[in-house]
């Protein structure tokens, strides 16, 4: 298959031999795990259980209240010990609210898992959907977006290629590549599937060329009468070929638009991890609660990759990689390029964690001072989104968050090729994504100013409105006391009672009169 | 010399006219740039830039009477906004911008004097006479007019957690070849100075 | 074949702010964004094209038939305070914020040596009615771009690492001296 080539990016040492020297283990159930109540993009999610309940292994305990967004389940059978804040794998080190389950010796599904439809391709799309729904699938690249949402693009939009994303191109991380060669024919039965609910015509599944064994192992896994249907195809392996949209301009020579979706060309891009847990869904009726981690760096004492129960602590996976290599000073999740640092391994396994990066302080050397930029150019050089990391930075420094955007600051898939060879030392994706964040910020200010002004708006409409009420009411009440007459009895008893004043006053004063003509009679 | 003054005076008269009528068929009705210059300001209706609210404000700054540097809960983003749309050159706040803090009325003291929601600018408390008065949230700016009303001083200002949703990366450091040092010697860069 | 060498001339061999110098007040005064620049460059072409067409007329029909050449810059002036003030009018209709930015810079467009340097530089060259409202029309195109790039390159210095001494004006006199020199380069280009 012709293929094409992206913008820039770089060719890195992979050191993926480093962990998959050693075969698959899948780690036992540990005492305690701890399950986020939201590890994707999207609402965290509402507990459905509480303390003290018994819960079965795949039993739903957390509820996705949004569109996007995914259940939680609970990955084996015991006691919620409590609801509680325990620190998360993310990048502020802040703790968020985990369901804490103290595992039984059982292990036990109960009833919990969904009917087994082997019969999936009598179904129609939206129950499939529904499944994958149903059992909590994120996308397991890292990004951990819902997949049932992903797979339901806008009306209008006929996808034709399904494309699975088999590249995995940052160095040391290597989980994709023990599964393919693993499972390979699960997850071909994922792609599969995915293609009935999508209605896709082909299959691109890409694999990079420095993943020979996980090629032969799918290749031998396809039926042979697929081979048009699902092509396997090798491509180069360039850091970061596995972005979805590079991947696709690999594939097909074409871009996927600055403000669109892979589902605007008809194209949806799906991680093998995903894949198959879509086929643990749709088949076996599982919902999805445990992956595939890499434990690697010159920090781990045997690196290797591990099957683990999501909510299985980073501290428990090092221990079954043979610990700590002494001299660790720093623990990171995601690759080299992509990752960030950890403070706690405590942490436990969320849905989105392919990797556990150890390294010690000779394995990184110290990047140096950061110094000016001096225009040199390489980071547009190298940059596969195709924009200026240079302009961006310096609109990014001066806070000139209109220009930023202008640029093309949203495209930027944060993958660091530029930072890497920057011979400044700038670290310029801490850059962008302070700016990006900065702008939802302000967009999410703008719009609450917006609620209030609204609100102050109307509350002196609704002043005015009262006292214009007041002020009628009053007019109508003084008007109709002066238009009344005051009634016949009130008048005549009214009249009387003055009659009455008046004659005293004149009884008095004739009395006085007569008795002052008698003093004057007399004197 | 006549000719002089008749030239003169002729062009004059007709530019004058043609003025007139222009006067008359371009007049500009409203104030549009205060109400572009209240879409920018934050809304409290706190009145910290002594004016009574943010549209005076807006309209005081379209007259040019006020400078654009005196609203503290818009901070330095709103005065930079409003630099960028006027073309003023952007300066530092006047005052200090507070922490983002919402109103929180203490149940067990509160009376019901309905005193706080007839201070409340976006009508953000709940209540009514003799029953309880509680604070929505979500609406609360943190402006603070009802805090002086309450005869038994029993609302709060209680700073905004901050929890994953608002958790933001930090603006990277200036390197310490930018910043302005004194003279120290220190020509390696190596000895940080405190931020 | 005549029009387009004044149109070269004043757009870019002679361009009346790099090289001749003229209407420096705006071209400081009015460059740190690129809208406002834009806007006040079509405000200046809007004027100068109507106040040379206008000032050649008056001079032609009026002045000269009445032996008034002596009244000549009174007249002038005349004229370019009219159009500005319509052309201030014109754009506090239809862009209030344009008018509010432009400040006080839009009434001085009426003082900006480059408008009745051009009425005079009309008569003092004997251009027709034609080439007066190109040269007119050519002179405000150079002035517009020039401004455009300078707020353009002005837009780019603010977020740029300055050193303390040359922060503001400093950096600013220096660039447009350095676009002098560049747009010098352009002498020779046709000979008028």
């Amino acid at each position: 298959m012709h293929l094409h080539r992206f913008h820039g990016g770089l060719k890195l040492p992979d050191h993926k031999a480093e962990s998959t020297a050693q075969p698959l283990l899948t780690m036992g159930v540990p005492k305690y795990l701890y399950v986020p109540l939201s590890q994707h993009i999207g609402a965290p999610t509402e507990p459905l259980v509480a303390p003290g309940d018994y819960v079965s292994k795949g039993q739903r305990i957390s509820r996705a209240k949004d569109y996007i967004c995914a259940h939680v389940h609970a990955p084996t059978s015991g006691r919620v010990k409590e609801i509680v804040e325990h620190p998360i794998p993310h990048p502020s080190c802040l703790s968020a609210p985990c369901i804490v389950i103290e595992s039984d010796a059982h292990d036990q599904w109960g009833d919990s898992r969904m009917p087994a439809w082997l019969d999936w391709r009598e179904r129609d799309a939206r129950s499939l959907r529904d499944r994958v729904r149903a059992a909590g699938i994120v996308g397991m690249g890292g990004a951990a977006f819902p997949t049932a949402a992903k797979l339901n693009p806008r009306a209008g939009t006929r996808i034709h290629t399904l494309v699975v994303n088999g590249a995995e191109c940052e160095p040391y991380i290597s989980c994709d590549d023990i599964l393919m060669r693993t499972c390979p024919e699960a997850i071909l039965e994922g792609a599969r599937i995915v293609a009935h609910i999508l209605g896709a015509e082909r299959i691109l599944f890409a694999v990079e060329d420095n993943k020979p064994e996980a090629l032969r192992a799918l290749t031998d896994a396809r039926r042979a009468d697929e081979a048009d249907f699902i092509q396997i195809v090798s491509i180069p392996s360039i850091y970061p070929t596995g972005g979805e949209r590079q991947l696709i301009q690999v594939l097909t020579g074409r871009e996927v638009p600055s403000a669109g979706l892979p589902a605007d060309l008809g194209m949806v891009c799906q991680n093998t991890g995903t894949l198959k847990a879509i086929r643990d869904a749709v088949l076996h009726g599982q919902p999805l609660i445990s992956r595939i981690v890499t434990v690697t760096g010159p920090g781990i004492r045997e690196p290797r990759n591990v099957e683990a129960l999501i909510g299985t602590r980073f501290a428990d996976l090092i221990a079954a990689a043979g610990g700590y290599a002494p001299g660790v000073d720093r623990l990171v999740m995601g690759g080299p390029m992509m990752g960030f640092a950890i403070g706690d391994d405590a942490v436990p396994v969320i849905k989105g964690t392919n990797c556990l990066l150890a390294t010690r302080p000779q394995d990184t050397p110290a990047p140096g001072p950061v110094m000016p930029c001096i225009r040199c150019g390489e980071c547009t050089r190298v940059c596969p989104a195709n924009l200026l990391p240079q302009q961006l930075y310096w609109f990014a420094k001066g806070k000139d968050f209109d220009s930023v955007q202008d640029y093309g600051l949203f495209d930027c898939i944060e993958c660091g090729c530029c930072a890497h060879v920057c011979p400044s030392n700038i670290p310029l994706v801490q850059y962008y994504r302070f700016a990006k964040q900065e702008i939802w910020g302000r967009e999410r200010e703008r719009q609450k100013a917006d609620l209030a002004r609204e609100r102050f708006e109307f509350r002196q409409l609704r002043q005015e409105r009262e006292e214009r009420e007041k002020a009628e009411r009053l007019a109508r009440k003084k008007a109709a006391l002066a238009r009344k007459e005051p009634d016949q009895g009130t008048k005549t008893a009214i009249d009387g009672a003055i009659e009455r004043a008046r004659a005293k006053r004149d009884g008095q004063s004739t009395g006085d009169a007569s008795s002052a003509d008698r003093e004057r009679a007399d004197g | 010399m006549l000719h002089a003054i008749l030239a003169i005076a002729g062009l004059a008269l007709v530019f004058g006219l043609i003025l007139g009528y222009s006067a008359q068929r371009f007049r500009v009705e409203g104030d549009p740039i205060a109400d572009q210059i209240d879409a920018l300001l934050p809304q409290t209706q706190c009145g910290q830039c002594t004016y009574p609210g943010c549209r005076p404000y807006a309209e005081a700054i379209a007259a040019g009477e006020a400078d654009i540097n005196r609203c503290p809960p818009g901070g330095e983003a709103t005065v930079l906004a409003l630099a960028d749309l006027l073309g003023r050159d952007p300066k530092p706040l006047e005052a200090e911008t507070r922490e983002k803090a919402v109103a929180v009325i203490d149940e067990q003291t509160c009376i019901g004097c309905t005193l706080c929601i007839q201070a409340c600018p976006v009508d953000a408390i709940v209540g009514a006479a003799k029953q309880m008065h509680t604070v929505i949230e979500e609406e609360c700016t943190g402006c603070e007019l009802c805090l002086e009303p309450c005869p038994v001083d029993c609302i709060f200002m209680v700073p905004l957690q901050q929890d994953i949703a608002d958790w933001r990366w930090a603006q990277p450091e200036p390197s310490p070849v930018e910043r302005p040092r004194r003279a120290t010697g220190d020509v390696t860069g190596k000895r940080r100075e405190s931020a | 074949m005549e029009y387009a060498l004044i149109l070269i001339s004043t757009i870019l061999v002679n361009n009346f702010v790099l090289v001749k110098f003229l209407g420096l007040c705006p071209f400081m005064g009015v460059s740190r964004k690129v809208e406002t620049a834009t806007g006040m460059g079509l405000a200046t072409t809007f004027v100068l094209t109507l106040s040379a067409v206008s000032s050649y007329l008056i001079n032609e029909y009026l002045l000269t038939p009445l032996d008034l050449e002596y009244l000549r810059t009174m007249a002038f002036i005349l004229v370019i305070a009219a159009v500005v003030q319509f052309t201030e009018m014109v754009v506090h209709k239809t862009s209030p914020l344009l008018y509010n930015v432009l400040g006080i810079f839009l009434p001085l467009i009426t003082t900006n040596c480059a408008v009745l340097g051009v009425a005079l530089l009309n008569v003092q060259e004997a251009h027709g009615f034609i080439e007066s409202a190109l040269y007119g029309f050519g002179a405000a195109v150079g002035f517009s771009i020039v401004l455009i790039l300078f707020s353009a390159i002005r837009e780019r210095i603010a977020a740029a690492d300055v050193p303390v001494p040359f922060r503001g004006s400093a950096i600013a006199m220096i660039t447009a001296g350095l676009m002098s020199l560049a747009f010098m380069g352009f002498s020779g280009l046709v000979r008028l």
